[in-house]
């Protein structure tokens, strides 16, 4: 097999898996920092419990995220020597501040908040979830600067020097506040939001379900309907806002995950189109009229490029080559982002509504919230991200840097096959414990979380070792 | 600020990152390697594991940061190396992966089979890790087969060579030294015995594998001709750090056995990056495909801005770093009632 397949196939599965965990932790922090807060200023015993079961489920979660970061970090050098060498200029400085100004703040107070009740002052430990949650989320925000420079690279922030051919930073700035990035970085924090409103949407409905501790999984279903409605409602502005700028940064990508061949105005929306089996081309297809214009550019009647058009555009720009992404995976996972996205807007609102009457834990539907809760953020999540990184295919850096162009030539067949297997191995065992943990402290009753470990009998390790 | 400066001034920054790294993670990897050996009962163990229970994930950051440092400041150092090394690395990733969601589950389930598996795993992760980073330390001192396009030629077990194996070898005796001596001074009662018992066995150990790396660096690298055969101040006192914390042992004096343990890694980092400068890999193929901090380095905008960032950064991260350390200064005892999980 193609190494270049192989280092795509390892970075697509390592990647995913840590975006996984991610958005749950950059969530459901500003949760438990809020529950922690509300215990201290009221002191009403219950807030606390909040923040300890909430607060489990946070940590067990955290620690995934945590050691699969390493990788993220390591292999662009290890997978993607050439694309280090090529943007290592500009590229390495927002993951240089990641780690000095995130890193550092997440993993330091997360410690003080574990260990530190009762041995740091009150308000240092509050202050040190708090801490937490602000230092992931300002992780996420310049590792999603850093993609934003390879989705949508600012022209004013770099110059190509061709004595070196390698990319160098001129503008810090312009970096920094690259539009595009922004919106990601909306879009994806209010995601983190959504996430942890409906992990507890999903916990909270299973255990009232159960009529298990009613009171504190109402109080953690209401809130958690709330703030999931608040947060898809930003998702999805986000989302839309992104569609315009993805018009002119990346008409590709727009015109692949629409599956327009050829160029329309005004352009429809497409709710089901078949293409042939290489996918280059249409075969049947069901549209909605202008609604692709209004998406793509706030208007009815704009022009949209077709996929056709824009392949000719590229040839001339950029010499011979296959510029279309792989259109069934663009289309399909735009789909299922965007419909599973409005499902969890409308879910959320028809929660909060049914939410006023007073004996809804009998209710029905409930039956339905657990697995439902957590199929939608997750399928959302994951298909969002496959269809921004394919979907820009063949680019690694966009119009500048090829992928084939950007991976380590040293590395062998029999290299990337043992990393992959290995990474696959590892990760499986992971998700094995973690998910048998998640299950455990899900289920575990709130005065239980109060201690160390959930379960009640005594450990005997290293009594037969 | 002229180029040079500033390249100079990256050299420097990323060595204080990974001597710091060394410093910090070397006990906490030696904890992690103790654990099994020390801890007995489940109290034990996790009494050893809260030594460094509140620190360990800021100290590991201190790689991670310096990762980060080299790719914004030397890109080829970044890409090479990282690439050069990718099954070692691979291993090393594998190992912290293994490690740090260990210190997260072991405690979350009470069935002694779990937690001993992940105590296991602690001990493993912390002993891969330190052995691969003795191993590429040593090899990138050594130098290895870089052709002029600054590309590695080698493989896994290019690195497997004497003086490399030696050099992870040294540096696992060392931490598990470093990280009972850590130990002696953090934890109560009859841990603290074991411990100290633990510090006076390693202690000859460490000074066996040091002697035999100090001489096998003369063989390999190029010492000679680099700092003399008179090496200068800082090998010999970090020689000397190692030498005399048998007498802070004996005289239960954890504090500064500590100190010296610290002071050997320190000391011996410091050596490392002055034999290294200018240089960042040496090629063993040509010394003129060797990458420096001239030829592998950012452009001077970068370099700028990044020192910008790290004079503004670097010392608040230490202030709430170290005064983390002073936060959780207390002895830790296996106490059931005093226990944090």
């Amino acid at each position: 097999m193609d190494p270049t397949i192989l280092s795509r196939w390892q970075f697509a599965l390592t990647t995913i898996y840590h975006w996984l965990f991610v958005p749950l932790t950059l969530g459901l922090g500003w949760f438990v920092a809020y529950f922690q807060t509300h215990y201290y200023q009221t002191r009403d015993e219950s807030w606390r419990k909040m923040t300890k079961f909430w607060g489990k489920l946070f940590l067990i979660n955290f620690a995934i995220g945590v050691v699969t970061g390493i990788v993220q970090e390591f292999q662009f050098g290890m997978n993607w020597s050439e694309y280090s060498r090529f943007v290592g200029d500009i590229f390495g400085a927002p993951l240089a501040i990641e780690a000095l100004l995130a890193f550092f703040m997440e993993s330091t107070f997360l410690g003080i908040w574990i260990f530190g009740e009762g041995r740091v002052p009150e308000k240092v430990h509050l202050a040190s979830i708090w801490l937490v949650a602000i230092g992931s989320n300002l992780s996420a925000i310049w590792i999603l600067l850093a993609n934003g420079f390879m989705q949508a690279p600012p022209a004013e922030a770099f110059v190509y020097n061709s004595a070196n051919g390698r990319l160098e930073m001129v503008n810090f700035l312009a970096l920094v506040v690259n539009p595009k990035a922004w919106i990601f970085i909306w879009h994806t924090l209010a995601d983190g939001l959504a996430m942890a409103a409906f992990l507890i949407l999903a916990v909270s409905a299973w255990r009232l379900v159960r009529k298990q501790n009613v009171e504190f999984f109402k109080r953690s279903f209401h809130i958690g309907a709330l703030v999931g409605l608040i947060a898809s409602t930003m998702v999805f502005l986000g989302g839309h806002t992104m569609g315009q700028y993805m018009k002119e940064v990346q008409p590709m990508k727009l015109a692949a995950l629409e599956a327009i061949w050829e160029t329309e105005q005004p352009a429809s929306f497409s709710l089901l189109t078949i293409g042939d089996l290489s996918g280059k081309q249409e075969v049947w297809s069901l549209r909605i009229p202008y609604l692709m214009s209004f998406l793509a550019c706030n208007d009815f009647s704009c022009e949209v490029k077709g996929v056709d058009e824009l392949q000719a555009q590229y040839e001339q720009q950029y010499g011979p080559g296959d510029y279309i992404p792989l259109m069934v995976v663009t289309y399909w996972t735009f789909r299922i982002m965007m419909t599973f996205g409005l499902i969890m807007m409308g879910a959320s609102a028809w929660f909060l509504w049914a939410t006023r009457k007073k004996d809804y834990e009998n209710a029905k539907w409930l039956k339905l919230v657990p697995f439902g809760a957590l199929a939608l953020p997750y399928l959302a999540n994951a298909s969002g991200w496959i269809l921004t990184e394919m979907g820009r295919q063949p680019w690694i850096v966009y119009g500048l840097l090829k992928v084939e162009d950007a991976v380590s030539p040293n590395l062998t067949v029999l290299d990337l096959w043992i990393s992959l297997i290995g990474y696959t191995a590892v990760y499986s065992a992971l998700a094995v414990a973690m998910v048998k943990l998640m299950f455990k402290y899900a289920a575990a009753d709130p005065d239980a979380a109060m201690h160390e470990s959930v379960d009640a009998a005594p450990a005997l390790v290293g009594a037969e070792d | 600020m002229s180029y040079e400066f500033l390249q100079t001034l990256w050299f420097i920054l990323i060595a204080i990152l990974w001597i710091g790294f060394f410093f910090l993670e070397g006990f906490d990897f030696g904890v992690g390697m103790l654990l099994p050996f020390l801890g007995k009962k489940d109290e034990e163990r996790r009494a050893v594991i809260n030594a460094i229970g509140p620190t360990w994930d800021g100290n590991e950051v201190w790689m991670l940061t310096a990762g980060g440092a080299t790719f914004a400041a030397f890109p080829h150092w970044y890409a090479t190396m990282f690439s050069g090394f990718y099954l070692a690395l691979f291993l090393l990733l594998v190992g912290l992966i293994l490690r740090g969601i260990s210190f997260e589950y072991r405690s979350k389930d009470s069935n002694p089979a779990w937690r001993s598996r992940f105590d296991w795993m602690i001990a493993v992760g912390s002993f891969m890790a330190s052995l691969l980073l003795g191993a590429a330390f040593a090899n990138l001192a050594r130098g290895v087969p870089i052709d002029e396009n600054m590309m590695y030629t080698g493989n896994l077990f290019t690195l497997l060579n004497p003086y490399g194996l030696l050099g992870g070898l040294t540096t696992v005796v060392v931490f598990l030294l470093h990280g009972a001596n850590f130990l002696g001074l953090k934890l109560e009662g009859e841990l603290r015995e074991r411990a100290i018992a633990f510090s006076k066995k390693l202690y000859i150990a460490a000074v066996v594998v040091a002697t035999l790396l100090l001489a096998a660096t003369y063989i390999y690298t190029d010492i000679r001709s680099k700092l003399g055969i008179d090496p200068g101040i800082t090998p010999i006192a970090s020689f000397v750090a190692l030498l005399v914390t048998i007498y802070f042992i004996n005289r239960r004096m954890e504090g500064w056995a500590f100190v010296m343990t610290a002071l050997h890694i320190v000391l011996t980092q410091v050596t490392f990056f002055t034999l290294m400068f200018p240089r960042v890999m040496v090629s063993s193929l040509n010394p003129d495909w060797s990458l420096t901090i001239y030829n592998a380095s950012s452009s001077q905008y970068t370099l700028t801005v990044m020192s910008v960032v790290a004079l503004i950064f670097v010392p608040i991260v230490l202030a709430y770093q170290g005064w983390t350390y002073y936060m959780f200064r207390k002895r830790v005892s296996a106490d059931k009632k005093t226990l944090v999980y």
